[in-house]
């Protein structure tokens, strides 16, 4: 994330992205039901039903908010002007394909705008869990369910590491979370992982 | 150029069964809650229902589908109903998952009077299937049709008498675009004045696109996730 960067997050862990964001850096929230410069939950008695995310949570204006319609919000999707995505995934390839809208025959939530997103985002990040409740991996060479999108993952963070997506190549592992080792990411990545010389831990500070 | 009905059970009157409709709203924010209960009340039944989501259990479209007057939803996402997904998976509910964004930008093709529109979305997943496929620049797109929904029904902050609209923070969301899409727009307000009483500056949506209108009331603007901090 850098200064000036208008950045979308997507519900469930991404939303957390915006806690981490340091003090000081300049950076705008998109919230595709409408929203440019997203604030933080408001005070308790102070909800306000008119004023939600698009996790249909309630928040708060910052100065120089400003408010516009779903189409808009999309057009500036889709125009490229948003700069870094950040969603969560159930699947992720090694060629950067992402699976995060359907369970055939199970689970029937939609895609949001998840499949708008990932068409246009110049930057796309997944933030997920390296493996599924059945700690099955969700780093694959190839996604079992049905695609949201094609070839548009970037990089991958998840609670053992932080990826770069190489089409043609693979997952490659750029940082290790403290304590992990690369043989423990080794083993819970299905698809092909490239490791090249030291990994180093990530820094949390 | 007068708009008004009398309310939402008027304005609704000649909707019959198999319509397709549109209803503005996103999750329960800013839905047509008024109008809602009067199709509830009537019983209509058959309905396609374009919307961004299908309401919660009971609240919004969720009352609807309760009743199982609802057809079709096409929506782009429908996770906060439980019903529905029921309805869905023993297929006795049709439904058409569509990205959001070109949900809402078929919606601005109708308003704005174009056939279609080609966009990314979708490409190369199983929302492409069947679609024709065009590539500009290197890049491929699908090719999307304008809505074509007989009624939309919307909500809005404020309106007049000629029906311009003026909406409040989110609650812009798919009710400035299917306001302006519907053949026949009917805009329920919470605050409604004479014709001349709004700033013509501060306009969202020009009353040529609205036919019916009218002061709602009751409103309960349920909130689905309310997330609050605390003071330190």
């Amino acid at each position: 994330m850098k200064d000036g960067y208008y950045v979308n997050l997507g519900i469930g862990i991404p939303t957390l992205v915006a806690n981490y964001i340091p003090p000081g850096m300049d950076v705008t929230l998109q919230s595709e039901n409408g929203m440019l410069g997203m604030g933080p939950f408001p005070f308790e008695g102070e909800e306000d039903p008119d004023l939600i995310n698009a996790g249909k949570q309630t928040i708060t204006e910052v100065p120089g908010t400003a408010y516009f319609d779903s189409a808009l919000s999309f057009g500036m999707i889709r125009a490229g002007k948003v700069d870094l995505t950040i969603l969560g995934a159930m699947e992720v390839s090694e060629d950067g394909d992402i699976a995060n809208w359907k369970i055939p025959g199970k689970m029937v939530k939609g895609m949001g705008g998840a499949m708008d997103l990932v068409a246009a985002a110049k930057n796309i990040i997944v933030a997920m869990q390296h493996v599924n409740k059945a700690g099955e991996s969700k780093l694959l060479p190839s996604c079992s369910l049905p695609l949201t999108g094609v070839k548009c993952v970037k990089k991958i963070v998840t609670e053992l590491a932080v990826l770069d997506v190489v089409p043609g190549k693979g997952f490659v592992l750029l940082e290790r979370a403290p304590g992990v080792t690369v043989e423990e990411i080794r083993k819970a990545t299905a698809g092909k992982l490239i490791v090249e010389g030291e990994i180093p831990e990530m820094r949390l500070d | 150029m007068n708009k008004v009905v009398k309310g939402a059970a008027d304005a609704i009157q000649d909707i019959k069964d198999g319509e397709v409709i549109m209803l503005g709203g996103f999750g329960l924010c800013g839905i047509p809650e008024n109008c809602i209960a009067a199709l509830v009340k009537k019983g209509v039944k058959d309905l396609t229902c374009i919307s961004n989501n299908a309401g919660v259990d009971d609240f919004g479209i969720g009352l609807m589908l309760k009743t199982r007057q609802v057809k079709k939803m096409i929506s782009s996402y429908v996770g906060e109903n439980a019903e529905f997904e029921r309805q869905l998976l023993s297929g006795e509910l049709e439904v058409d998952l569509i990205p959001q964004g070109t949900l809402a930008t078929r919606c601005m093709a109708a308003a704005y009077g174009m056939p279609a529109v080609w966009v990314r979305a979708g490409v190369g997943t199983e929302v492409a299937e069947g679609k024709e496929v065009r590539n500009f620049n290197g890049i491929d797109y699908l090719l999307e049709y304008a809505f074509d929904a007989a009624f939309a029904i919307v909500k809005a902050w404020k309106g007049d008498t000629h029906g311009n609209l003026i909406f409040r923070k989110t609650t812009r969301n798919f009710n400035m675009p299917m306001a302006m899409a519907g053949k026949i727009t009917i805009a329920e307000v919470e605050e409604l004045v004479p014709a001349g009483e709004l700033d013509p500056d501060g306009i969202h949506v020009p009353g040529i696109y609205v036919h019916r209108i009218f002061q709602g009331s009751n409103y309960e603007k349920r909130i689905e996730q309310r997330t609050v901090r605390t003071k330190s």
